[in-house]
């Protein structure tokens, strides 16, 4: 945690805020904005990869199975894998629950 | 020493660019730029520089097109003027943010309403304060010269920065005068080869055009800034090389038998030639009159104002643009503010003219010389000629 | 200095015209300047274009208001415009026609010089097109002296490429045509 968010001094802001380390973004786990999650039910589950292809932030995995799931570390709990799902395989569950 | 030719001065520019040896060319045609546009792409069509032409269906493309182009590294050419400008205006402050060293050549004109295509600097005004460096040319060789040179300062690595190179619309792209055309071999010596510091490819990852949050913002508009004041150094460094090699000087502000005088005009751009004669005639006469030239309008040149204003006691500011319900014309407001912590400084006077392609005579000059020299005007800016 | 202002239609090749002799002078190390009238550019409206020539570098950028020569590509703009506005007394007014002085001046109100060429029948001859324009700068270089004819060789042949010869013994013609009337 030691390492700085951001430049301390305009000094240290690159040309045109131009950003060297690749994959940077993943460090933002933006898991934690999360209301609800979603649940697969595999018995109803197609392996269609629907979900797959609509997940704004690519966090829907497929295992080694042929079935899905979404990397808690970054799923927003947006719904759209669930909207989208036709044969009603995913359900979104409050985190609390 | 390069080739006397005669050539119109907008194709002048595309040809000037060529020698620049430019790998993407991203424009959309507009009066009076329209012939740089069309020899831009005939140059890339006859293959005599190896590039690309990437038509656009607007102005805000082809600089958008010109940025991801710019990002890949390439050297990266636009033109356009007036309206064309304007739809430009919101992707212009990206290009310098990205430090992106694209060169505009802008053919400047008036903006509408009522619709005016004839020459005034209306279109470049509002975007001075979009991070660009800013040359003005005062005839066609200027416009070739400062094309090239406009390479050479924005891809230093000191500077990083987008350059647009003003030459009057109409006054000078439509005019066939005689240009000295540097060969390609001098050029080659002038102009390295482009080194970008950073460019998007899969093996050397980079992201641009990144979101700058509270915390980051000011830092990073201070780093530009620094950026633009600092590449002054590179402009007259540049312009060093220029002369040495070229042998044709190159000034931020120029001045014209200034030494003795009491007063001085100043223009930027093409009416400048025009004033030089008025003051030549004026000097016959006996009246004490200099000429002050802008060539660099941005980064200002405060330290060169100050020093070319030495002795002069009213200084006749003319603008080619109004600043709407502001204190006077873009140029007159930014001279007096630069001047008002001088303990000795002119008295300065506002002159708005030549606007929508009204023409000024060398009369004319001579007549806002002998008005400005008797003292005030009666309002605090004028606009010359004017009925009413 | 000198300077020149041409009344031609939009499409007759008067900006072709300007354009050459600045060529011409510019070859032979003058200095020149050739530009339009500033503004659209509309096919059969009358249009005008100038020049300035001279030994020494050109600084002016206004307008010609006074200029030292009028050349009238279409002699129907005679009834039209003035043709002779601003034109020094002691200038040419050089007009493509077959009229004569008489004729002329029911339109033109100008005591000085006036030459006329039929250029238009020289252009049907040489070209077999009415279009005017190398022609009159053939009749204008007679008038004038302001760039030997030969100067005109290499702008004419990178401007018209395989009709560059035709266009040139039009120019020949009219130089030799052209008569001082008044």
């Amino acid at each position: 945690m030691t390492e700085k968010k951001w430049p301390e001094t305009w000094q240290e802001v690159n040309p045109g805020c131009m950003v060297f380390r690749p994959g940077s973004a993943s460090e933002y786990h933006t898991g934690s904005w999360r209301a609800k999650r979603p649940i697969w039910d595999n018995a109803k589950c197609i392996k269609c990869g629907v979900c797959y292809i609509y997940c704004p932030e690519g966090c829907i995995n497929e295992d080694k199975d042929g079935f899905f799931q979404a990397n808690l570390d970054y799923c927003k709990g947006c719904g759209i894998c669930a909207h989208e799902c036709w044969p009603k395989a995913i359900v979104m569950v409050n985190e609390e629950d | 020493m390069g080739k006397r030719v005669g050539m119109e001065v907008a194709i002048a520019s595309a040809e000037a660019a060529a020698l620049c040896k430019f790998d993407v060319a991203a424009v959309y045609p507009i009066t009076p730029q329209s012939h740089v546009a069309e020899h831009l792409s005939d140059i890339v069509h006859e293959g005599r520089v190896d590039a690309s032409f990437i038509t656009v269906e607007s102005e805000h493309s082809a600089l958008s097109a010109a940025i991801g182009a710019a990002g890949t590294g390439a050297r990266v050419v636009t033109a356009t003027s007036s309206q064309g400008l304007l739809y430009m205006s919101e992707v212009l402050p990206i290009a310098s943010a990205m430090r992106l060293p694209i060169v505009m050549i802008i053919a400047n004109r008036a903006v509408s309403g009522p619709i005016n295509i004839w020459n005034d600097h209306s279109d470049i005004m509002p975007m001075r304060d979009t991070g660009w460096i800013s040359f003005f040319a005062d005839n066609g060789q200027e416009v070739v010269d400062m094309t090239i040179q406009a390479f050479k300062v924005g891809e230093d690595r000191r500077v990083m920065l987008p350059v647009n190179v003003n030459m009057d619309g109409f006054q000078l792209t439509h005019m066939v005068e005689p240009i000295i055309m540097p060969e390609q071999e001098e050029v080659d010596r002038f102009l390295p080869a482009y080194v970008p510091y950073a460019a998007l490819h899969p093996d050397n990852i980079v992201s641009m055009g990144t979101l700058g949050m509270p915390e980051i913002y000011a830092e990073a508009q201070k780093s530009k800034d620094v950026a633009l004041v600092n590449s002054i150094k590179v402009v007259k460094e540049v312009w060093k090389d220029w002369e040495k090699q070229f042998g044709r000087k190159y000034e931020p502000i120029q001045s014209y038998r200034t030494e003795d005088a009491d007063i001085a005009l100043l223009t930027m751009g093409s009416m400048g030639e025009t004033a030089e004669i008025a003051v030549d005639e004026l000097r016959e006469q006996g009246v004490k009159v200099g000429l002050l030239k802008i060539k660099l309008w941005r980064p200002f040149p405060f330290d060169e104002l100050k020093k070319a204003i030495k002795g002069i006691k009213v200084l006749v500011v003319t603008d080619r643009a109004i600043s709407f319900g502001g204190p006077g014309g873009p140029v007159f407001s930014e001279i007096r503010s630069a001047l008002y912590d001088q303990p000795k400084r002119p008295k300065v006077v506002n002159y708005i003219i030549g606007l929508g392609g009204r023409d000024v005579t060398v009369e004319g000059f001579m007549d806002m010389v002998r008005r400005a020299a008797k003292g005030k005007l009666s309002e605090r800016y004028e606009i010359y000629g004017v009925r009413g | 200095m000198l300077e020149i202002r041409w009344h031609g239609r939009g499409g007759q090749g008067a900006v072709t015209s300007v354009e050459l002799l600045s060529l011409a002078a510019i070859e032979e190390e003058k200095y020149a300047q050739g530009f339009p009238s500033f503004g659209p550019e509309r096919r059969g409206a009358p249009v005008t274009a100038f020049n300035r020539v001279d030994d020494k570098q050109i600084k002016i950028r206004s307008g010609i208001y006074h200029p030292d020569v009028v050349v009238v590509l279409d002699e129907s703009l005679v009834a039209l415009v003035d043709v002779a506005e601003g034109l020094k007394p002691t200038g040419i007014l050089l007009v493509n026609t077959t009229k004569t002085l008489a004729e002329l001046k029911k339109n033109i109100k100008f005591s000085g010089k006036i030459a006329t060429c039929d250029a238009t029948g020289i252009a049907w001859k040489e070209l077999g097109v009415p279009i005017t324009n190398t022609t009159m700068l053939g009749a204008l270089l007679k008038v004038t002296g302001v760039v030997k004819i030969d100067s005109l060789d290499n702008p004419v042949k990178e401007r018209f490429g395989r009709i560059a010869q035709k266009n040139m013994s039009a120019a020949k013609s009219a130089f030799d045509q052209v008569r001082i009337i008044s």
